[in-house]
């Protein structure tokens, strides 16, 4: 072969020429959002840890796979979305072989297994277990009631989704979005509506950054002054015995009566367990730190590599970009609703602004009912009694995915 | 009930919509009781050994000063060539390896072994 030909091989070969061909304006355009995700990740620290590895995940996918090349024929792209979708198809030969994974993947595939096997979202629930301390909501139950009501936009999401054309399954994995939970989102989608993915994945992780500036509005339309101003007693100190009692109880409790939420209250539970028992520091500081950050960095990029221009430039992603943020807002709704009911139950003892942490997003949406009523009592201190509606949040949002998991799951 | 790859009916949707917010209230609910259960376990058996505690403070009478340490402190430290900051920081570590409030701890002195 000579020179000239060389060239014109490495030139029609290349991701350039690609680019030019049909379809590959999809690519580029995918690769301008990754760009954007990448400056609200570094440089407005929009939850940068997953949503750099989730933005470079999808600038790799879109510089190393084509849609109008074949997948297969292009053996040094990072991720091949039709290997996955031959993965998904009960008359394809590589029906859920994950043979035809290894063997024909590029790297960004095989790191994707641990996602599509659910493994990577109840890793990280096993490090968000060994972070969190639930001594708040142990102090005061209650807290368990908010972080139900907060639910309410995962199931009114999902019933909007349902209306405007997504399927059941899709649907469920639209109003998860509404947990404000990102590892639950990522695992119940994985599940039921693999396609939608990215979309999800970026919705969820994008609104749970903008905590700050979706739910303030909110808790001013829903609470008065002097709600809002309420100063609330410590809470009562917990033993030891019962922070170790705690994830032993939860488990039990909430495995028999959902078995569907196994993978994820097992994994929080045991890290929450590796924290509190005392006698496993070396495991609970691995679970919160190496594994968590292991784990956060396999996550994000397979996660980004799902956005695939074709696949990710769709009507359906601005519907779920939309129906997130209605999630979200009414999520929000739903806790400072029962914050203001049980303020007016124990006569003006709890501060509603707490209801709100209900979404989980631990911890920004409980430093956001710690901002919000600050600002109007300086003496005011609520970060460790919404601890207790936001951590609630996390084992309500995990019940709801197992819910729909029962329900869509097949 | 399993609708894969089905849309949805408004009334199938709404059902499975609210369905699903009920199991979460159910769920959390009757957790919520068996925390306050366990709760009022611990709490009873904290008052049982406070009780205890309660009548064997006369046995040992101690001076009124001792007895009730001011509110965030429990008296005076003696530091030995440790600086103030120093000290604070120490105090507050093993307030943390200790897990007990710092004004629950008494410290006699410290002192810088050389």
């Amino acid at each position: 072969m000579g020179i000239i030909d060389t060239l014109k091989g490495l030139l029609t070969d290349s991701g350039f020429a690609s680019l030019m061909a049909d379809g590959g304006w999809q690519n580029l355009i995918m690769i301008l959002i990754a760009c954007v995700l990448l400056y609200l990740g570094i440089k407005k620290k929009f939850e940068p840890l997953l949503l750099v590895g989730i933005a470079f995940g999808c600038l790799l996918v879109n510089i190393s796979w084509f849609a109008n090349k074949a997948g297969i024929g292009n053996p040094d792209a990072l991720f091949h979305q039709d290997l996955w979708d031959r993965f998904l198809d009960p008359k394809d030969a590589a029906y859920h072989s994950y043979g035809a994974i290894l063997a024909k993947g590029g790297l960004l595939d095989i790191l994707y297994i641990g996602v599509k096997a659910g493994i990577y979202p109840c890793l990280i629930f096993m490090g968000v277990g060994a972070m969190t301390d639930f001594g708040p909501l142990i102090a005061r139950p209650t807290s368990l009631i908010m972080g139900a009501a907060a639910q309410l936009g995962v199931f009114l999401a999902f019933f909007g989704a349902s209306q405007i054309g997504f399927t059941g399954p899709q649907s469920a994995s639209i109003g998860i979005i509404g947990g404000a939970d990102g590892p639950t989102a990522i695992f119940l989608t994985t599940k039921l509506a693999p396609e939608l993915l990215g979309a999800i994945a970026v919705a969820a992780y994008s609104y749970m950054a903008l905590i700050p500036m979706i739910q303030p509005p909110l808790m001013k339309a829903l609470t008065t002054k002097k709600e809002r101003e309420i100063v609330m007693k410590q809470a009562r100190e917990v033993s030891k015995t019962e922070k170790i009692l705690f994830p032993i109880i939860v488990t039990i409790f909430v495995v028999l009566l959902l078995p569907s939420t196994a993978p994820l209250i097992g994994c929080l539970m045991l890290g929450n367990l590796f924290r509190e028992c005392g006698v496993t520091e070396r495991l609970s500081d691995t679970a919160q730190n190496s594994l968590m950050n292991i784990v956060t960095i396999f996550l994000g990029t397979s996660v980004g590599a799902t956005m695939i221009g074709f696949r990710f430039l769709a009507l359906d992603t601005l519907k779920i970009v939309a129906l997130g943020l209605i999630a979200f807002g009414f999520s929000t709704v739903g806790g400072l609703l029962v914050g203001k009911l049980m303020c007016w139950i124990t006569k003006g003892k709890i501060n509603p602004l707490i209801g709100s942490a209900g979404v989980s997003a631990v911890p920004m949406a409980a430093r956001v009912s710690q901002d919000v009523g600050r600002k109007y009592n300086k003496n005011n201190y609520l970060l460790m009694h919404a601890m207790g509606p936001n951590v609630a949040g996390v084992i309500g949002s995990a019940i709801a995915a197992g819910f729909l998991l029962k329900v869509f799951g097949g | 009930m399993n609708t894969i790859g089905e849309k949805l009916a408004i009334g199938e949707a709404g059902l499975t919509g609210a369905l699903g917010y009920a199991v979460v209230f159910i769920g959390l609910f009757l957790l919520l009781v068996v925390l306050i259960i366990s709760g009022s376990i611990f709490k009873a058996k904290a008052k049982k050994a406070a009780a205890v505690v309660t009548p064997a403070a006369p046995a040992a009478p101690a001076p009124a000063q001792e007895a009730k340490p001011a509110p965030g402190s429990a008296g005076e430290v003696k530091l030995f060539d440790v600086p103030d900051k120093e000290a604070a920081m120490i105090m507050a570590i093993v307030a943390n390896k200790l897990q007990k409030p710092l004004n629950e701890l008494r410290f006699i002195s410290i002192k810088e072994v050389k």
